[in-house]
């Protein structure tokens, strides 16, 4: 089993092995940050903003006195030592950022789920059924998609208040539409074909035509836009916490990190840096693999 | 004759899931100027890769191996690429199977006429119109001064092929490769297309190669005939002879393969009446009727042949019949009772009865659904079938379709075409069905897996009583498994009766014209219908009319 998946692990283009290493990355930061991180995700361990591994000293004379460079940072144990630093309230960032890849991408997650089970719902229904059903769910949609994403949730999150719950639905009913339209593109050639025709004159239902015979025709696209929509997904839920209306503290989010700690960028601190590069770190990772997926759901050989 | 091309040891490589596998296994060809050689083969044999291999090119995912290709003097496999687009287009040409993709649909004939000509600097745009209204007009192409101003979709399928073929001669090229350029016809389209090849084969006096996988048709134009199989060479010889008396097995049973079928035993319940198609009339949602009181009758283990070319009505005759277009006017009776006019209103039961087979089973079998799966969801669907009774059954239906028990694991990506075919009959016959409905089961398949598949449904109609309405354009299947034949015209049934009744004379005119027009294994069967009145009228492209 672990041979197999190795073999087939060095199989695959390096871009998307190194995607790959990114998510397990994410994955292991994802399940086991209570263990890994040093600090309980919201204790204040020093003062705001206290500088990293970049501020090491590793002048001769420091390195003679203390030991190697690093001996400062290499136990989270002592007070105030942060390897990332501190946010600014003085909590420890690699802590945060290790609890924010919970939080984050657990959410992402369930909202990337939960709008690719409305969207494909629906779409694969306005595909099967086509006439007038089809005509009132894609003219919804369309409707929806006429209003800016970002402003369209804004409005909504502002009048019905910011509990993740609200957030959750909100997101993904917005981000279905566009799983919708992906989902009834591809159902519609599915559809027309012959055994959909001869599963319908066998007498099937509505359910088995989507669960059974349109489906698994249609999952190597789906797939791969589940990863693209993770992505979006995640970058917006950044984007909503930065503007104060995503996750809301003390809940670490790395969204909500770059906020807190953006306002002193200018003064040479460069702490908010740090959950910025997580996520594009995680949004590369799974493009590289989606675009790995989808040229091979798509039967394109790049050599021979 | 000198010779013009010369392929030896060629070995061709194509790159599947698992590695490198041989198409072309060292095969020898050779053609002079002048002469017109046919490959000829079933599906997997070699033939096109060879075929377009002639002007040094080989599909994506393919690789030459091995092997020199010489044309006229010059070694293809390691020509440049400049060397090799001056011989493309201009001294070698091919025409593709369909016409219908290979046009582009943006443009109008006459420009995609001129544009090799023009690109490779042998004649002049005006010039090259000028030939182009002189070629449309030598193959009887309806108004030929202005049909080149037409776009693709504006001309029939016959007249698009004809108008390829005159593209592929624009350059007045040394060889012209025909890629099963009638396959996807009509047989009475066949004919225009086919007088139009020799036409033009003759009028340049330049080499051709033909590859089909009819031996009927490519016997009319080849001089010498070349059977391939799995892409070795198994017979090579002048058309005559190899007709007159050929060596190996394959190519005798490619030969006889129109004479065969099954024997036929009557069945105790034959006779009653099982489907009555009354007066039916149909169209789609543009309104140009389709069928026009149309009326049909299937009796009980019995073989209706439903005949006619494409645009006649008799796919839309099964479409009303099966419940997706519900007819306009008339009424269906299935075993006495009135049919519903949409299938979602038809009882459970009424559906298992009534059972239907596609055309193409690529597309007519899930590709996510392994064997087992296709073929058992009828049995749990309409007979509450589970676990180990429904494992038999399978066994038992895959049996009967002559396939082994291990194929159930199978997906149909796993299969042949005639395997594939084979498990769309299986998953019919799981209902239990008292009629299916065949549409031109056999004509995606080659001539000698055809003729299984028609032994086989001759087989289980004997044991199991079935009957069929067998939907077909291709007159020679008609004979082998019909009781009675319905022939169709522009929606109408213009002459039915029983086969034999039907086949012999006298015909009504457009059943004379459809039975002309199946090729004979007879070089020269072309020649002499041509000189027909009825030959003069197909080589028009004329169509006769269904009498109001």
């Amino acid at each position: 089993m672990i041979a197999r998946l190795t073999r087939s692990f060095l199989k695959v283009p390096w871009s998307a092995q190194l995607g790959f290493v990114i998510i397990a990355l994410n994955v292991i930061a994802f399940v086991f940050a209570p263990v890994l991180a040093p600090y309980p995700e919201t204790q204040i361990i020093g003062r705001g903003w206290e500088p990293g591994f970049w501020a090491m000293d590793c002048s001769d004379e420091a390195v003679s006195q203390r030991g190697p460079c690093w001996s400062e940072f290499n136990t989270g144990r002592v007070e105030g030592k942060a390897w990332l630093g501190t946010d600014h309230l003085g909590r420890d960032l690699l802590t945060r950022l290790l609890y924010g890849a919970r939080n984050t991408i657990s959410i992402a997650l369930l909202i990337t789920g939960l709008s690719f089970f409305i969207g494909m719902t629906f779409g694969f229904l306005a595909a099967t059924m086509r006439g007038w059903v089809d005509q009132l769910i894609s003219r919804i949609v369309d409707i929806m998609m006429a209003y800016p994403t970002l402003i369209f949730a804004l409005i909504i999150l502002s009048v019905a208040g910011t509990s993740t719950l609200v957030l959750v639905l909100v997101i993904a009913i917005l981000d279905s539409t566009r799983v919708f339209r992906l989902s009834r593109a591809v159902a519609m050639d599915i559809v027309v074909t012959e055994y959909v025709e001869s599963a319908r004159l066998r007498g099937e239902g509505l359910l088995w035509l989507m669960r059974r015979e349109i489906l698994p025709n249609t999952l190597p696209p789906l797939i791969a836009e589940f990863g693209l929509r993770f992505c979006f997904v995640f970058l917006f839920l950044s984007a909503l916490s930065f503007l104060g209306l995503g996750l809301q503290p003390p809940m670490a989010d790395w969204g909500s990190m770059v906020k807190e700690n953006s306002g002193v960028i200018t003064f040479g601190v460069y702490n908010a840096l740090i959950p910025a590069f997580a996520i594009a770190f995680i949004t590369i990772g799974v493009n590289l693999v989606v675009d790995w997926f989808l040229r091979k759901a798509a039967g394109l050989r790049d050599e021979y | 004759m000198t010779r013009l091309l010369t392929m030896t040891k060629l070995v061709i490589e194509g790159f599947q899931k698992d590695g490198w596998t041989t198409i072309v296994n060292g095969v020898d060809v050779h053609i002079d100027r002048g002469e017109v050689l046919g490959l000829i083969g079933e599906s997997g044999a070699g033939k096109s890769t060879i075929g377009i291999a002639s002007m040094g090119y080989c599909r994506a995912g393919c690789r030459i191996v091995g092997g020199s290709i010489v044309f006229d003097g010059m070694e293809l496999t390691t020509a440049s690429r400049r060397a090799l687009r001056r011989i493309r287009g201009r001294r070698a040409s091919y025409v593709a199977q369909s016409a219908a993709a290979s046009f582009n649909p943006a443009h109008r004939l006459i420009r995609q006429y001129a544009e090799a000509p023009v690109r490779h600097g042998v004649l002049a745009r005006i010039e090259a119109e000028r030939n182009a209204r002189a070629i449309y007009r030598r193959f009887n192409l309806p108004d030929p001064d202005r049909i080149g101003g037409r776009f693709p979709h504006q001309v029939s399928g016959g007249q698009l092929q004809r108008a390829m073929v005159a593209m592929a001669m624009a350059c007045s090229p040394d060889l012209i490769v025909f890629d099963e350029p009638t396959t996807a016809l009509d047989v009475t389209t066949q004919i225009e297309v086919l007088a139009a090849i020799k036409d033009a084969i003759k009028d340049l006096n330049s080499a051709a190669m033909y590859i089909t996988h009819d031996l009927a048709v490519v016997s009319q134009v080849a001089d010498r005939i070349m059977v391939l199989r799995h892409g070795d060479l198994v017979e090579e010889g002048r058309t005559k002879s190899l007709l007159a008396s050929p060596r190996r097995s394959y190519t005798r049973a490619l030969l006889s393969v129109r004479k065969g079928g099954g024997e036929r035993v009557a069945h105790p319940e034959q006779g009653q009446r099982l489907l009555e198609v009354r007066d039916v009339s149909a169209a789609y949602v543009d309104g140009v009727p389709v069928l026009r009181q149309v009326n049909l009758e299937v009796t009980r283990s019995k073989t209706v042949a439903l005949v006619g070319e494409s645009g006649s009505g008799k796919s839309t005759l099964a479409r009303v019949i099966t419940g997706l277009l519900p007819p306009e006017a008339g009424h269906i009776l299935f075993d006495g009772q009135d049919l519903r006019p949409r299938f979602f209103e038809r009882s459970k039961e009424m559906l298992r009865r009534l059972q239907m087979i596609y055309q193409m089973p690529d597309v007519a079998l899930n590709p996510r659904q392994k064997v087992q799966e296709i073929l058992g969801r009828p049995l749990a669907f309409y007979f509450s079938m589970r676990g180990s009774e429904k494992q038999n059954r399978v066994s038992e239906l895959l049996e009967q379709i002559e396939l082994p028990d291990h194929y159930a694991s199978r997906y149909p990506s796993e299969l042949s075409g005639g395997e594939k075919q084979r498990i769309a009959i299986a998953r019919a016959l799981a209902a239990r069905p008292d009629l299916i409905i065949c549409d031109e089961v056999t004509s995606a398949l080659d001539q000698l897996v055809a003729a299984e598949i028609l032994k086989l449904l001759q087989r289980l109609q004997n044991e199991l009583g079935v009957s069929y309405l067998f939907i077909t354009h291709d007159l020679a299947t008609v004979k082998v498994i019909s009781d009675e034949i319905v022939v169709m015209l522009e929606g109408r049934v213009v002459e039915h009766g029983a086969t034999n009744e039907v086949l012999e004379p006298p015909h009504h005119e457009y059943t004379e014209m459809l039975l002309a027009s199946v090729p004979e294994m007879d070089p020269d069967w072309l020649d002499t219908l041509l000189a027909t009145r009825v030959g003069a009228l197909l080589r028009e492209g004329e169509r006769m009319h269904a009498p109001e």
